[in-house]
């Protein structure tokens, strides 16, 4: 953490935030420092976990006709997304949906933890977003080509196309097939980044402000960002949708290759 | 000196990348005011339509995101 000097008085550090750091001083020997050590990561990790499984536990001890308040807000969550994936990737696709949950309920819990003052965002790193991208991206192709065999190459032939056309539409479609867990797991990074870090640096105006106005300054940025705030709940949410709607998609892309 | 104007110039490329973000957000918001048109001439089939609608925005902010990773591969990795 970089504490203020003389010079750097309103110097603003958007990304520390985002530093991974260990909790429980240094880990194994030299040059395995990272093993045994427990980081911030690992802690919110845990949180996100822990606050998933309280809410369907509690969510479902009951299981009263009329809702609880705590098992309402699980039934819809179940029901929004088991309807997405039937809409999206078709009926047959429902035997996938504890994983496709799974990934909502994590991706969205994470990033509306991430929104508690001075928690750490972990979905905001590329390494988490990028394991959960690759995960879906071999888990589709791998499923792919053993539901329909070779007849998964199809998904990258165009029939409908004309003949000459074919085999440019298939290279083109090929890179973008590969570019797929790239964008999917940056999609979700760099939102929740870029995110964190304005608010980081609206925060940094504030006490800059503060220091120079003798308080009342601090006004403005203090109000941009709850505004900001606001926005990131809904990108929190957006985010998670995002990421689980694509996901269906290339799950239908395994599904039924032949377009 | 040779490394400054190096550095110089991935920052400055890391700059102009960032352009590309804004056109990736034309793009989204060509993809968002079609909907709303669209939606409010037909508001009953427009409910069935918003996975449609994600799924155009997120592929349109597919490309902006790797003006995102372009600039991010020309600070930290070039």
């Amino acid at each position: 953490m970089a504490t203020p000097t003389d010079g750097e008085l309103f110097a603003i550090h958007p990304m520390d935030q985002f530093a991974v750091e260990s909790l429980s001083g240094h880990g194994g020997p030299a040059g395995l420092a990272g093993i045994g050590m427990f980081t911030n990561q690992m802690l919110w990790l845990a949180i996100t976990v822990l606050a998933i499984a309280a809410l369907f536990v509690l969510g479902s001890r009951g299981r009263a006709m009329v809702p609880s308040r705590i098992q309402s807000v699980g039934e819809l969550m179940y029901g929004f997304i088991y309807k997405m994936v039937e809409d999206v990737a078709g009926r047959d696709a429902i035997r996938f949906f504890p994983c496709i949950m799974t990934l909502f309920t994590f991706i969205l819990f994470a990033n509306l933890l991430a929104l508690i003052p001075t928690s750490f965002s972990i979905t905001s790193h590329i390494a988490v977003t990028g394991v959960l991208a690759m995960l879906v991206f071999l888990g589709v192709t791998v499923l792919g080509f053993i539901l329909n065999g070779a007849k998964f190459l199809k998904l990258f032939w165009a029939d409908e196309a004309p003949l000459a056309l074919r085999p440019v539409l298939a290279v083109i479609e090929l890179i973008s097939y590969f570019v797929r867990p790239v964008s999917h797991s940056i999609r979700l990074g760099a939102n929740l980044m870029a995110g964190h870090a304005v608010l980081k640096v609206f925060a940094g105006f504030a006490g800059g402000l503060a220091v120079l106005t003798y308080g009342p300054g601090a006004i403005v940025p203090i109000v941009a960002i709850s505004a900001m705030y606001g926005l990131e709940l809904l990108v929190a949410v957006v985010q998670a949708y995002v990421f689980t709607i694509l996901t269906c998609v290339y799950l239908k892309d395994a599904l039924h290759p032949g377009h | 000196m040779e490394g400054d104007i190096a550095a110089m110039g991935a920052y400055l490329g890391a700059g102009f990348s960032a352009i590309g973000m804004g056109l990736a957000g034309i793009g989204v918001g060509n993809v968002a005011a079609n909907f709303l048109s669209g939606a409010l001439r037909n508001p009953a089939a427009a409910g069935e339509q918003t996975a449609t609608l994600f799924i155009g925005i997120a592929f349109a902010e597919a490309l902006g995101i790797f003006s995102f990773l372009v600039a991010l591969l020309l600070m930290f990795a070039v």
